[in-house]
């Protein structure tokens, strides 16, 4: 897999682009020495990139996000440290971008530099059972609404369709038609098709570019216990 | 749709508002509830239904009003500040025996609070949701789900028996995914004809919708009236779950996110060999108090679990005529019981001792 300076992650809301930031953030520290991540989401006010703080810190992994995330105010501001890692070349930068066109609205600060340094891969997370985006059309108009509020045009897809805990492989090897129609209706390559990790090998033969993911985005009743498997 | 889709419980009460007939949304923005009008402003115009906007709380529920006073199915949607905004109007609804669905998704307070998630409107909605002499059913999803169904029977609900019913959420269970099915089945269609103001054709005599009596004692005989069906409805529609209950000697009572927790925690507890259960109420108003007080007779002890300072303790201590004690497992102001919050509630509760 070819790895730019700087990966955003973008999509429909809800489509699970945290979730897959911070696994492909995991997969980037493997390769290099400095990894960060950046939660530019504007939308959310719970399940942030931040309930992963801890956990990123420990692999290395620095986070930047707004002082408010997570706080008991919904202030919906961007935090001064983005700036240095889209200028910092030695740092590789993973960004997580707000769900749908009023989340990608806070891109566009930062798309000049981007686009000058032109170093950078812009994914589209892509989820079928999301109801809002269930076939090619809708969710390529989401797309288009996308590249419009954010200023950049997408570079890839992530099929990133999932029903949670409940995914079976036959929901994932189902979704591969329809990431191939916006794929083939976008122009876009498909990057790749990610899967929960206990999927991965009765789905890898039978997918191309198969990402195993864990689910590190969880309801908070259920932390604890994933913090125990964490470590 | 009989498949599963993975939905916000926001999101997911505002297509099953759609799915139930309603067609006439009006709210105003506030976290942790703004999908449902972000969902219903994407969706309504598709449909040709009406999403409004309005310049405040207030006069939301005042289209609320009006909607419902034409026979629609309607709703507004809050969080806890915004509920309180609303409180006049959901008396006028109630005073003018109108059909209505109240979303309230809590956050923390009191005042402005915070956007985190609480139950700290327990007593808001089911004691005093207003000013005057009147209940709102109140309903309390503890899934995403739930937050489906809930919103559907709410409607046939108040449309069933004349009546405001408000769905009492929480920002977890409004901002949290899961996969849930929208196969609901067939929408019961009321006949409004007899009091809902929409338009005489010229063929029969108006019909009045209003809260204003000038003779006290036509207000009383209304009052009367409307408690009489308040009296079916504790009667007919109370709704809870049993979790591991056959052989408990420890109730836990917990809705919502609460519950979540403390099904985490009995599970835990039995694993130790702690006998414990859980009492989930599913309307809070009307409470499954005959549940709980028949439990009262077999149990040592009962923990509450709630988001709040101790409101829903009041009720189950009412229910079960104080013959055991209850202990309260609070966390408030936006914070949730962990998992070992509850367990240790629970060893507490199973060293009370037996005078079972």
């Amino acid at each position: 897999m070819e790895h730019k300076r700087i990966t955003l992650f973008a999509g429909h809301y809800g489509s699970g682009k945290t979730n897959v930031a911070v696994n492909y953030a995991l997969h980037l520290k493997d390769a290099f020495e400095k990894v960060s991540v950046a939660d530019l989401d504007i939308v959310n006010p719970y399940f942030r990139t931040k309930d992963s703080e801890a956990f990123l810190e420990s692999k290395g992994i620095h986070l930047i996000s707004s002082e408010y995330a997570n706080s008991n105010v919904d202030v919906p501001s961007l935090p001064a440290e983005a700036y240095a890692i889209i200028d910092d070349e030695s740092v590789h930068a993973v960004i997580d971008v707000g769900g749908d066109d009023r989340g990608a609205l806070a891109l566009g600060r930062y798309a000049p530099s981007i686009l000058k340094q032109n170093d950078y891969e812009m994914l589209l997370v892509i989820n079928k059972f999301r109801p809002l985006t269930p076939d090619c059309a809708s969710t390529v108009a989401v797309m288009h609404e996308i590249e419009t509020a954010a200023g950049m045009k997408f570079t890839g897809i992530i099929n990133n369709s999932n029903l949670g805990d409940e995914t079976t492989a036959d929901d994932v090897l189902g979704s591969v038609a329809y990431a191939q129609a916006i794929s083939e209706a976008s122009g876009l390559p498909i990057k790749m098709t990610t899967v929960k990790e206990d999927l991965y090998e009765s789905v890898k033969d039978k997918v191309s570019d198969c990402f195993p993911i864990r689910l590190y985005v969880r309801q908070s009743w259920a932390k604890q216990e994933e913090n125990l498997w964490q470590k | 749709m009989a498949e599963k889709v993975l939905m916000k419980g926001n999101e997911a009460l505002a297509e099953a508002a759609i799915m139930a007939g309603c067609r006439h949304y009006f709210g105003y923005p506030i976290t942790p509830q703004t999908e449902i009008a972000a969902y219903m402003a994407k969706r309504m115009p598709v449909i040709g239904g009406t999403f409004l906007q309005a310049e405040s709380e207030v006069a939301a529920i005042n289209m609320i009003y009006g909607a419902a006073a034409a026979g629609k199915r309607a709703m507004t949607s809050s969080s806890s500040p915004g509920i309180a905004l609303k409180s006049e109007g959901i008396s006028y609804l109630a005073g003018s025996d109108l059909p209505a669905l109240i979303i309230n998704v809590q956050r923390g307070g009191p005042g402005l609070g915070g956007i985190q998630p609480s139950q700290s409107d327990y007593f808001q909605a089911t004691k005093s949701a207003g000013h005057g002499d009147f209940h709102l059913i109140v309903l309390a999803p503890a899934s995403v789900q739930e937050m489906v169904d809930l919103t559907f029977k709410g409607f046939d609900l108040a449309d069933k028996y004349r009546m405001p019913t408000m769905l009492l959420s929480d920002g977890t269970m409004g901002q949290m995914m899961e996969p849930v099915s929208l196969d609901m089945g067939e929408v019961k269609e009321y006949d409004k004809s007899s009091w809902a103001a929409c338009g005489t054709k010229c063929e029969r005599e108006h019909n009045v919708v209003n809260s204003l009596f000038i003779q006290p004692d036509e207000l009383e005989r209304y009052n009367f009236e409307r408690f009489e069906r308040y009296a079916q409805i504790e009667a007919n529609e109370v709704m809870y779950d049993e979790y591991r209950m056959e052989d408990a000697e420890i109730c836990l009572v917990a809705y919502g996110v609460a519950a979540r927790v403390s099904q985490n925690a009995i599970d835990k507890a039995r694993e130790n060999g702690i006998k414990v259960g859980m009492i989930r109420p599913i309307t809070l108003w009307p409470f499954p108090k005959a549940v709980l007080n028949a439990a009262a007779d077999k149990v040592k002890s009962f923990v509450c679990v709630e988001l709040s300072m101790g409101q829903m303790i009041e009720d189950i201590e009412l229910a079960i005529r104080c013959k055991k004690p209850v202990l309260l497992c609070n966390r408030t102001g936006g914070m949730i019981p962990t998992t070992a919050d509850v367990l240790s509630k629970i060893e507490e509760a199973n060293n009370i001792g037996g005078d079972k």
